[in-house]
C-alpha cells in the first residue's frame, strides 16, 4: 500500500437544509490517478470545494501529506501543492497564454525579490513546451480570452501543470472538449501521471474516459459515498447503475 | 537593430521636446508643469484602476496627504507656527537653500507617509478581500472623510486651508522649476511602472484583474500584491502632491488638495480616455485631456465641471477601451497578438491534438 | 467634547437628539429602500442616488417657490423623478446593465457628477430650505421640541415605504420586478420583459429618491453637492440590512440618523459628515473582516 497523499474523513457539508456531503471517507494514495463518478447534484464539485478551501466544513478532517487542512484557505492550500481546474473555465482573458502560463509558476516564496522578478528564459521555455503539450503552442500569442472553451480548458490544465503540483483536482477535464480529442487528452493525462508524478484525482461524467483513465474510482450519490473499487468492478456494480438510471 | 533604433529615436526626441518646452512655450510655464502631473495621476491611477482593475476613488488622498506633509515640514523647518497661522505665511522670504530643503525633505517624508497610510488601508481594505463595488464606494468615502477631517483639524489649517512659503529668488521662473520637477518625477513614474509591468508584478496584478478567485487558486500572494500596487500608486501621487502644493501656493482642505471631485475625477478620466490598462494610454490620456480641459476653461465658462461629468459617462459607456485599448483592438498584430504558423518546437517534441 | 458632557448632566437632551434622528433616519431608509430595488434587480449600485434625492429637493423648492402648495410639490416631485429616471435607463443605464462591475460604476458615478454639476449651475451652491407653516410641539419644559413638519415627514415616508411594499407584493409589475431581481434569465424564458421591468425598477427608483428628496427639503436643507452623503448613507444600510431586508432598511435607516445625530452633538457638526463617511469605511471593513477570519464562501 503507497503512501496516502490525501485522505478525507468523514466529511459533511451542508448548505442550509441541504447536505451536498455526508460523511464521506476516501483517500488519494500518492501516484495514482483515482476517479470520482456520480450523478449530477450528488456532491462531487462541492468535495472538490471543501478540499481546496473554498468553504467550510461542518465535520471530520482533510489531509494532504499528513497535514490537516480542513481550516486552511485556498492560496496557502494551492502554495502547499495541491491545485484544481475549474468545471467553467477560469483563465485570465486579457493575457495572452504565454502569460497566462507564466503568471502560473509556483508561488511559494511571497518575498519582494519574486514579486518584482523577472522571468527568466527558462520559464519562458517550460510555458511553451507545456503549451505544445496541450497542442496551443500556435496560439501562444492569441489573448487566452478569444480561445474556444475547449481550448481554454486545454489551457487551464497546461497553467495548472506549469504550477508543479503534488496533486491535481481536475473536475470534469473532457466537458466541453471535442469528442475526438478526448483520447488525446487522456493520453496527455496519463503522461502526466506517469511522467511528471503528479497525482490526479479525477470527477468525470464520460464513463468510457474514466474507465480508461482511472485505477481506482469513487462513486458518490445524494452526498454519500456509494461505492468504491477498480473501474471494471464498479462498471457492473448494480448499485452505480441504478444511482446513474435514477432508480433508488 | 532597427527597432531599437527607432525606439531610442522616439523617446530621446520626447526627451528633447520635454526639456526645451518651457522655453519655447515660456507664457505656459505653469501650465506645462500641471500637464506632468496629470501625466502622474493617470499613470499611478491606471496601475491599480486599469491594470490591476480595482475601481479606485480614493487615490487623491495620497496626493493630499503628500502635500499637506510637504507644506508643514516647511513650515515647521523655518517658521514659527503660531505666527506663520496668525499671518497666513507670508513672514519673509525663505532662502533658496532653505526652501529646497524644507521641499525635498518634505516630498520624501510625504512619500513615506503617504506609503505607510497605504499600507495599513491596504491591509484593512484589500488585504480583506474588499472588491468591486465595495471597494469602489469605501475609497469614495475614504476621499471625502479626508477633507472633511482635515477641514476640522486646525493644526493643518483647517478649513481655511494653508498657505505655502512664497518661492523665493534665485531659483529660476518658479513654473520653469516646477516644470523641471514634475517632468523628472513624470519619467521616474514612467519607468518604474514600465519596469513593474514587464515583470511578475505585472502580470501578477493582470491575473488579478482578470480573475482574482483563480489567482488565489493558483496560489498568487493576491493581497500582497494589491497592498504593494496601492503604495506604489500612493508614493507617487504623494511626491506630486507635495510639489502642487508649493506651485499652487495654497492648500484648501477640499477644493486642492482632497478634492475628489476636480483631480479625483480627472484622474480616472484621463486614464480611461488614454486607454485603461496599457502604458501609454494614460500618458496619451493626460495630454489630450490637459488641452482639452484648457479650452473646456476658455469657452464654456461654468459648464466646464458639467461637461466632465458627460464626458465620464460618453467614454465609459460608448468607448470603455479607450484610445490605446480601441487600436490594440483593431490591430492586435502590432501588439503582438498573433498565430504562429510554423511552430519549432513541433519538430523536436511532436505531440498534435 | 463637550458635547458629551452636556449629555450626561442633561439626559433630556440625548431623547432630542435620538428623536429628531429617528424623524429624518426614515428619509435615509426611504433612499435606502430604493437603493435595494437597483441593486437586487439590475445589480448595479447607483452611485447618483443622492442626487436623485437633492434633485427631488430642489423640485419642490422651486415649485413652492413658484407659489405652488408644499404638500402638492411632493408628488409632482415623484413624477418628476419618475420622468428622470425614465430617460436615464433609456439613455444610459440600458446600455451598461448586465455588462461588467466597471462600466456600472463609473457610468452611474459619471451620472452622479453630471447632476451635481448640474444641479449648481442651475440651482447656485447655496444651502437652501423650504419653510413650512406649521408648528412646533414642546415637550418637557420645552427641553425638548418636535418640528410638527419632521414628523409630518416621517408618516409620509412611512406611508411611501408602505405602498412600496404592498405594490411589490400585488401588482403585475411588483411580481416581475420581484421574479427578475431571482433570475433575470430565467424570468426572461418564461416572458417577463426584462428591459421593461429594469426601465420600470430604475425610474421607480428615481421616483422614491425624489418622495426622500421632497422630505429631506422640507424638514432638513438641500445643497448641490450634498448628494454623496446620501448615497453613502443608502449604501450603508442596505449592507448592513441585506438586499431585500425590508424591515432591516428601516431599523438601520432610523440607527442611522439617531447615531448621526449623536455623533454630531458630540464630535460637533463640522465633524457630523466625516463622522458618516468614516462610519462608512468601519463598516465595510468590519464586513470583510468577519469574513476574512475564516473560510470564505463563493459568492
Amino acid at each position: 500500500m503507497s503512501y496516502q497523499q490525501l485522505e478525507v474523513r468523514s466529511v459533511c457539508k451542508r448548505f442550509g437544509g441541504v447536505v451536498a456531503n455526508n460523511n464521506i471517507t476516501l483517500s488519494v494514495p500518492q501516484g495514482s490517478i483515482i476517479g470520482l463518478i456520480g450523478p449530477n447534484g450528488s456532491g462531487k464539485t462541492t468535495l472538490f470545494n471543501s478540499i481546496v478551501g473554498y468553504h467550510p466544513i461542518d465535520k471530520g478532517y482533510i489531509r494532504f501529506e499528513g497535514r490537516e487542512i480542513s481550516s486552511m484557505r485556498v492560496p496557502k492550500i494551492a502554495r502547499m501543492g495541491l491545485l484544481r481546474t475549474f468545471q467553467q473555465t477560469h483563465i485570465y482573458g486579457k493575457m495572452t497564454c504565454v502569460q497566462n502560463m507564466q503568471i502560473s509558476v509556483p508561488h511559494t516564496s511571497g518575498g519582494f525579490r519574486a514579486m518584482f522578478s523577472k522571468y527568466p528564459p527558462e520559464v519562458t521555455d517550460k510555458a511553451e513546451s507545456l503549451l505544445e503539450f496541450v497542442g496551443l503552442y500556435m496560439k501562444r500569442h492569441l489573448m487566452a480570452g478569444d480561445l474556444s472553451f475547449g481550448q481554454q480548458k486545454l489551457l487551464e490544465f497546461a497553467m495548472a501543470l506549469m504550477n508543479e503540483p503534488k496533486l491535481l483536482l481536475l473536475d470534469e477535464p473532457t466537458a466541453g472538449i471535442n469528442p475526438t480529442l478526448i483520447n488525446g487528452l487522456i493520453e496527455r493525462l496519463k503522461r502526466t501521471n506517469a511522467d511528471l508524478g503528479i497525482t490526479l484525482f479525477v470527477i468525470e461524467h464520460n464513463m468510457r474516459a474514466i474507465m480508461n483513465l482511472a485505477e481506482h474510482i469513487y462513486c458518490l450519490a445524494h452526498g454519500e459515498l456509494l461505492t468504491s473499487g477498480p473501474p471494471d468492478q464498479i462498471q457492473n456494480d448494480q448499485q452505480v447503475i441504478d444511482a446513474y438510471l435514477g432508480a433508488k | 537593430m532597427n527597432t531599437t533604433g527607432r525606439k531610442y529615436a522616439f523617446y530621446g526626441s520626447i526627451l528633447i521636446a520635454s526639456l526645451i518646452a518651457p522655453w519655447a512655450l515660456s507664457a505656459y510655464q505653469t501650465q506645462l508643469a500641471f500637464l506632468w502631473v496629470m501625466v502622474v495621476f493617470a499613470l499611478t491611477w491606471d496601475l491599480v484602476g486599469g491594470q490591476m482593475g480595482y475601481t479606485s476613488f480614493g487615490n487623491v488622498v495620497f496626493f493630499g496627504i503628500g502635500m499637506y506633509v510637504t507644506a508643514i515640514i516647511q513650515r515647521n523647518m523655518h517658521f514659527d507656527i503660531e505666527e506663520y497661522v496668525h499671518v497666513a505665511g507670508a513672514v519673509e522670504t525663505l532662502k533658496p537653500s532653505e526652501y529646497l530643503a524644507g521641499l525635498l525633505s518634505g516630498m520624501g517624508l510625504g512619500g513615506i507617509v503617504a506609503v505607510v497610510i497605504a499600507a495599513i488601508l491596504g491591509a484593512l481594505i484589500l488585504g480583506m478581500g474588499m472588491r468591486g463595488q465595495y471597494f469602489g464606494i469605501c475609497t469614495l468615502g475614504l476621499t471625502v472623510a479626508a477633507g472633511e477631517l482635515a477641514s476640522g483639524w486646525e493644526y493643518i489649517g483647517a478649513g481655511s486651508g494653508l498657505v505655502t512659503p512664497v518661492f523665493p529668488d534665485g531659483l529660476g521662473e518658479r513654473g520653469a522649476f516646477f516644470y523641471y520637477i514634475f517632468f523628472l518625477l513624470a519619467g521616474v513614474t514612467f519607468i518604474t511602472l514600465k519596469w513593474l509591468y514587464s515583470g511578475r508584478f505585472g502580470l501578477a496584478i493582470n491575473a488579478i484583474r482578470d480573475d482574482e478567485d483563480k489567482a488565489e487558486a493558483m496560489g498568487i500572494h493576491t493581497s500582497k500584491y494589491k497592498i504593494v500596487a496601492w503604495c506604489i500608486s500612493a508614493f507617487f501621487l504623494a511626491i506630486a502632491g507635495g510639489g502642487m502644493g508649493h506651485l499652487i501656493g495654497f492648500i484648501d482642505p477640499t477644493e486642492v488638495a482632497f478634492a475628489g471631485a476636480t483631480f479625483g475625477v480627472w484622474m480616472i478620466l484621463m486614464a480611461i480616455l488614454g486607454g485603461k490598462g496599457t502604458l501609454w494610454g494614460p500618458v496619451i490620456g493626460a495630454i489630450i485631456f490637459h488641452i482639452t480641459q484648457e479650452l473646456f476653461w476658455t469657452y464654456l465658462f461654468g459648464w466646464q465641471r458639467v461637461a466632465m461629468g458627460a464626458l465620464i459617462i460618453g467614454i465609459v459607456v460608448f468607448f470603455p477601451l479607450g484610445i490605446m485599448g480601441w487600436m490594440r483592438e483593431r490591430w492586435p498584430e502590432r501588439f503582438g497578438y498573433r498565430v504562429e504558423k510554423n511552430s519549432v518546437l513541433n519538430a523536436s517534441k511532436g505531440g498534435q491534438v | 467634547m463637550d458635547g458629551l458632557q452636556i449629555l450626561f448632566s442633561a439626559p433630556i437632551f440625548s431623547l432630542q437628539l435620538i428623536i429628531d434622528g429617528i424623524l429624518i433616519g426614515a428619509i435615509f431608509a426611504l433612499a435606502a429602500y430604493g437603493m435595494a430595488l437597483v441593486w437586487g434587480v439590475m445589480k448595479i449600485i447607483n452611485f447618483a442616488q443622492g442626487e436623485f434625492v437633492i434633485l427631488g429637493g430642489f423640485i419642490v423648492y422651486t415649485l413652492h417657490k413658484a407659489g405652488l402648495n408644499l404638500f402638492l410639490c411632493v408628488p409632482l416631485a415623484v413624477v418628476a423623478l419618475y420622468i428622470v429616471g425614465w430617460i436615464l435607463y433609456h439613455l444610459i443605464i440600458v446600455r451598461i446593465v448586465e455588462k461588467d462591475l466597471f462600466i456600472s460604476i463609473l457610468a452611474t458615478f459619471g451620472i452622479a457628477i453630471l447632476m451635481q454639476q448640474l444641479m449648481n449651475q442651475l440651482f447656485g451652491a447655496d444651502v437652501q430650505i423650504v419653510e413650512s407653516k406649521l408648528d412646533t410641539w414642546f415637550f418637557f419644559d420645552g427641553n425638548v421640541t418636535v418640528l410638527q413638519i419632521k414628523v409630518v415627514g416621517f408618516f409620509i415616508a412611512i406611508v411611501v415605504g408602505a405602498c412600496l411594499t404592498l405594490f411589490m407584493k400585488k401588482a403585475r409589475l411588483g411580481q416581475a420586478i420581484r421574479a427578475t431581481a431571482q433570475d433575470a434569465r430565467a424570468a426572461r424564458i418564461l416572458g417577463v420583459d426584462t428591459n421593461k421591468v429594469y426601465a420600470s425598477t430604475f425610474a421607480l427608483n428615481a421616483a422614491i429618491c425624489g418622495a426622500a428628496g421632497a422630505l429631506v427639503v422640507m424638514t432638513w436643507v438641500i445643497q448641490a453637492f450634498a448628494g454623496l452623503a446620501y448615497t453613502i448613507r443608502s449604501f450603508m444600510i442596505v449592507i448592513v440590512a441585506g438586499i431585500g431586508n425590508v424591515s432591516g432598511v428601516i431599523l438601520a435607516g432610523l440607527g442611522l440618523g439617531a447615531a448621526e445625530n449623536i455623533a454630531g452633538f458630540i464630535l460637533g457638526t463640522e465633524f457630523q459628515a466625516a463622522f458618516v463617511f468614516s462610519l462608512l469605511v468601519v463598516i465595510l471593513v468590519w464586513r470583510n473582516f468577519k469574513l476574512s477570519l475564516k473560510r470564505r464562501y463563493l459568492k
